[in-house]
């Protein structure tokens, strides 16, 4: 194992806990409309993910860090070359986060909808785009000997893209509605449990339809057939298991299920890039993890790094976790600070 | 260069300088009330005086609104690079993720996950437990500064290299080199004592503003945050001159060219150096006129003695000339935009004298015996008004420090016309400098509105529940 590709599985890693992490705020976003019937409600749905949303954000800005600090090459011509997706997808991620400050500071009704409406179209936006730029990615684009990537708009909206970006969406989506059961109490809980026995068979028909077009649009199966096929299997084993927790009534399971659909959709993609970074038309320009990686000695330093912080994050990560347990209720919920 | 209208350069400048200066008016104000808001909590969980609950809570919301946008606005800075600057990313990726990716590992985590226990916990800690959630935040804040700094410091004086004959990119040799620059270590104890000083200024300005309302049972509170105010700014005003003293000793050393632009020097000076407080300068001749003159004073800056000549940009540019013709040729522009540099030096250190004016007579007027303040209501427009000024100071030294490393983008070693993408068109770059403009905008209006807001309900405002429930898609709902 180099340390090149350790740093390449490191990177699936953090984009994998934060889809896991984020993809339920990017869910709770949602369900403000698909769930909630009021403004109080939304406000208890915004506030279920309050104090964590920001810390799992920053899984996709370490994420993000972490490729510049260790594949530079990737960094470069995938944010290049994808610029008018990120740059949707950063006022996504803008619009949504001042959403949780200015939403308590709105005194008219206008401004709260202006803001609970902000929030829902952020977190929407965000996962679609997100998916529909990594599917589109790993289908190969038109890149040059530099490295340039130049996909046109066909390269970025096509079947695959666009099923795997409405499948991700769903998919955050129900995984939102299981931490909603796991977090909130009162008519709410009872209602997205219902609302999730309706999607997940929608889900299961996406999922399928996502693996064929997998199997068919892109190299994933020529070139790695029984890991592809395990992975996407655990993709749709996992969202049985969320499905069962949903059926049965058990709320850890389907949260744990959801989650984990999530991030074996970042393992599939990352398994299926290996060992490229960027999969070009003309094979002869795809990037190479060993041609992408930073020198042998920084990439020690950021071993030596990310070995000393990163269980240290994940402990006082989990521990504000365990601060907020108590089930909210949005009866006595009150706009606080 | 710099005239060539809409080019793909110029745009990815304009757009990076615009991201950066708005991403810039909340990071030093959020540093700053993180600090404060801590230590008002502070004095609170030690003396169990409850006006510094109150002010904690009230301070607390107007560095929640400024935080909310600095955050969002951060991410945009973290994409920026390799969106509009990947021959950059490519060039210094060995260097300069590492910085990045550290703070978000060791500064944005405690930050993030501290702010967000801090937020939601006001009843359920003891003031010293929750006190300590602020204090979390505030030096995740100020690592996340030390981080940036270092992979700023680098783009400003390259330490702890080689370049790799192989690919031609920068390769780290020394970690212990990048971040023990000399120019990290004299930039960031300025950063942070200019955001204490903004944060102070703005606390103090606020309160001024918010006396003069005269609201019953506010008086108390807006006296002691107004002190509050003051003093910091005082304070800090004073150690941020220090500070920025300290900075200019290595900047001599390593930029000199920026140096002799802030002081506007084209020839070499007379040995003692005068210092020129104000003068016409004309880059195309490069020569300036109309000169104000105080005569020693520019030795006693420079060198802390009473001789010394200080070099021109004429001089350097010859010297950068003979360093730099082998790599870069005979065609270079050494000179950087001397007027941006000389007038921003004007602004900012004027900025600092005001602010450190104003809040010693402040000071002075607000002792508790002698209730004068309140009766200059001349002098409380002032202070209410000085709270916008650090925003612009704080701009006008960054302007020095990335201008001043023209026509570098890491200085020395690579130029920024060779760092833009190749694959950006003057037509994204044109979209999403509007889109960010537009975005801004909004956001830095709605931010400020709802500060305003804040201060127009004062520290004991109830908030009425919002009980009443509307459909949104209802006609009302979008009606007053």
């Amino acid at each position: 194992m180099t340390l090149a590709n350790l740093w390449f599985i490191l990177i699936g890693l953090l984009f994998s806990i934060f889809l896991f992490l984020e993809g339920f705020d990017f869910g709770v976003g949602m369900s403000t409309r698909f769930l909630a019937k009021d403004f109080d409600e939304r406000l208890a749905l915004m506030d279920s993910i309050g104090p964590h949303w920001d810390g799992n954000e920053t899984w996709l800005v370490t994420a993000g860090g972490a490729m510049f600090a260790s594949l530079p090459l990737m960094y470069a011509s995938l944010f290049s070359g994808y610029y008018i997706v990120l740059l949707l997808v950063l006022v996504g991620l803008i619009l949504r986060g001042v959403s949780f400050e200015f939403v308590k500071h709105a005194e008219t009704k206008a401004g709260k909808n202006v803001w609970m409406w902000t929030f829902f179209t952020g977190s929407f936006l965000a996962p679609f785009l997100l998916c529909l730029m990594l599917l589109s990615m790993v289908q190969g684009i038109p890149m040059n000997a530099n490295g340039d990537a130049f996909p046109k708009f066909f390269d970025v909206v096509n079947l695959l893209s666009v099923v795997g970006g409405v499948a991700g969406t769903l998919l955050s989506l129900v995984h939102g509605l299981n931490f909603i059961r796991l977090r909130v109490e009162g008519p709410l809980r009872e209602r997205a449990r219902k609302l999730n026995q309706i999607l997940y068979p929608i889900l299961f028909a996406g999922e399928v339809v996502f693996a064929v077009l997998v199997f068919f649009q892109t190299d994933f199966f020529t070139k790695r057939f029984g890991s592809s096929l395990v992975i996407t299997l655990l993709i749709v084993l996992f969202s049985l298991l969320g499905y069962y927790g949903v059926l049965k009534d058990r709320e850890g399971w389907s949260f744990a299920g959801s989650g984990l659909s999530l991030s074996m959709v970042i393992v599939l993609l990352f398994n299926g890039l290996f060992p490229r970074v960027m999969i070009a038309t003309n094979p002869a320009h795809s990037i190479l993890i060993k041609d992408a990686a930073n020198s042998q000695y920084t990439l020690t330093i950021m071993t030596i790094v990310a070995a000393v912080l990163v269980p240290i994050v994940a402990i006082y990560f989990i521990w504000s976790y365990t601060l907020f347990t108590k089930r909210i209720n949005p009866k006595e919920n009150t706009v606080k600070y | 260069m710099l005239d060539i209208g809409l080019s793909i350069v110029s745009l990815a400048r304009f757009q990076f300088a615009m991201t950066t200066v708005f991403h810039f008016f909340f990071v030093p104000f959020s540093i700053g009330m993180a600090v404060l808001v801590a230590v008002m909590e502070t004095i609170y969980a030690v003396k169990k005086d409850k006006v510094y609950l109150d002010m904690a809570k009230f301070w607390g919301k107007i560095f929640l609104l400024s935080f909310a946008v600095g955050i969002v606005t951060g991410i945009i800075q973290e994409f920026q690079f390799g969106m509009n600057w990947s021959e950059y990313s490519r060039f210094m990726g060995d260097v300069f993720g590492a910085p990045l990716a550290i703070e978000a590992l060791l500064a944005f985590f405690i930050e993030s996950v501290f702010i967000g226990i801090w937020m939601f916990t006001w009843d359920r800690f003891k003031p010293g437990v929750h006190a300590f959630m602020i204090w979390m935040t505030a030096i995740g804040t100020m690592l996340s500064a030390i981080w940036i700094l270092a992979a700023n410091s680098f783009m400003q004086h390259p330490t702890g290299f080689k370049i790799n004959n192989a690919t031609g990119r920068v390769q780290m040799t020394d970690f212990g080199a990048v971040i023990g620059n000399p120019q990290l270590w004299r930039v960031f104890p300025h950063v942070i004592l200019a955001a204490i000083l903004t944060a102070g200024t703005v606390i103090a300005g606020m309160s001024a503003w918010g006396l003069m309302r005269k609201k019953k049972g506010e008086n108390h509170f807006f006296k002691t945050s107004l002190r509050f105010g003051l003093w910091t700014s005082l304070i800090f005003a004073i150690l941020s001159a220090g500070a920025g003293d300290f900075q200019t000793q290595q900047m001599l050393k390593d930029q000199p060219m920026k140096f002799a632009a802030t002081e506007g020097i084209y020839k070499d000076t007379k040995n003692p150096a005068a210092w020129t407080v104000v003068e016409l300068i004309n880059s195309k001749d490069k020569t300036t006129s109309h000169e104000v003159e105080i005569p020693v004073v520019l030795s006693l800056l420079t060198y802390h003695k009473t001789t010394g000549a200080v070099k021109g940009m004429d001089t350097i540019n010859k010297e950068l000339h003979a360093k730099y013709d082998k790599q870069f040729g005979k065609d270079m522009d050494y000179y950087v935009p001397p007027k941006t540099l000389f007038w921003s030096f004007r602004v900012m250190t004027g900025i600092d004298l005001l602010i450190m004016l104003v809040a010693l007579f402040g000071v002075i007027w607000s002792r508790k015996k002698k209730d004068t303040i309140e009766n200059k209501k001349w002098f409380m427009v002032i202070v209410g008004l000085t709270l916008w000024v650090p925003f612009i100071g704080n701009s006008a030294g960054w302007f020095i420090t990335e201008f001043g490393r023209f026509p570098w983008i890491v200085y020395g070693l690579f130029t920024i016309a060779d760092a833009v993408s190749p694959t950006s068109t003057v037509g994204t770059l044109l979209f999403s400098n509007i889109v960010y403009f537009l975005l801004f905008t909004l956001l830095g209006g709605v931010m400020i509105w709802y500060s305003r807001q804040t201060l127009h309900h004062g520290p004991y405002y109830e908030m009425e529940d919002s009980k009443q429930n509307v459909d949104p898609f209802a006609k009302e709902a979008f009606v007053k």
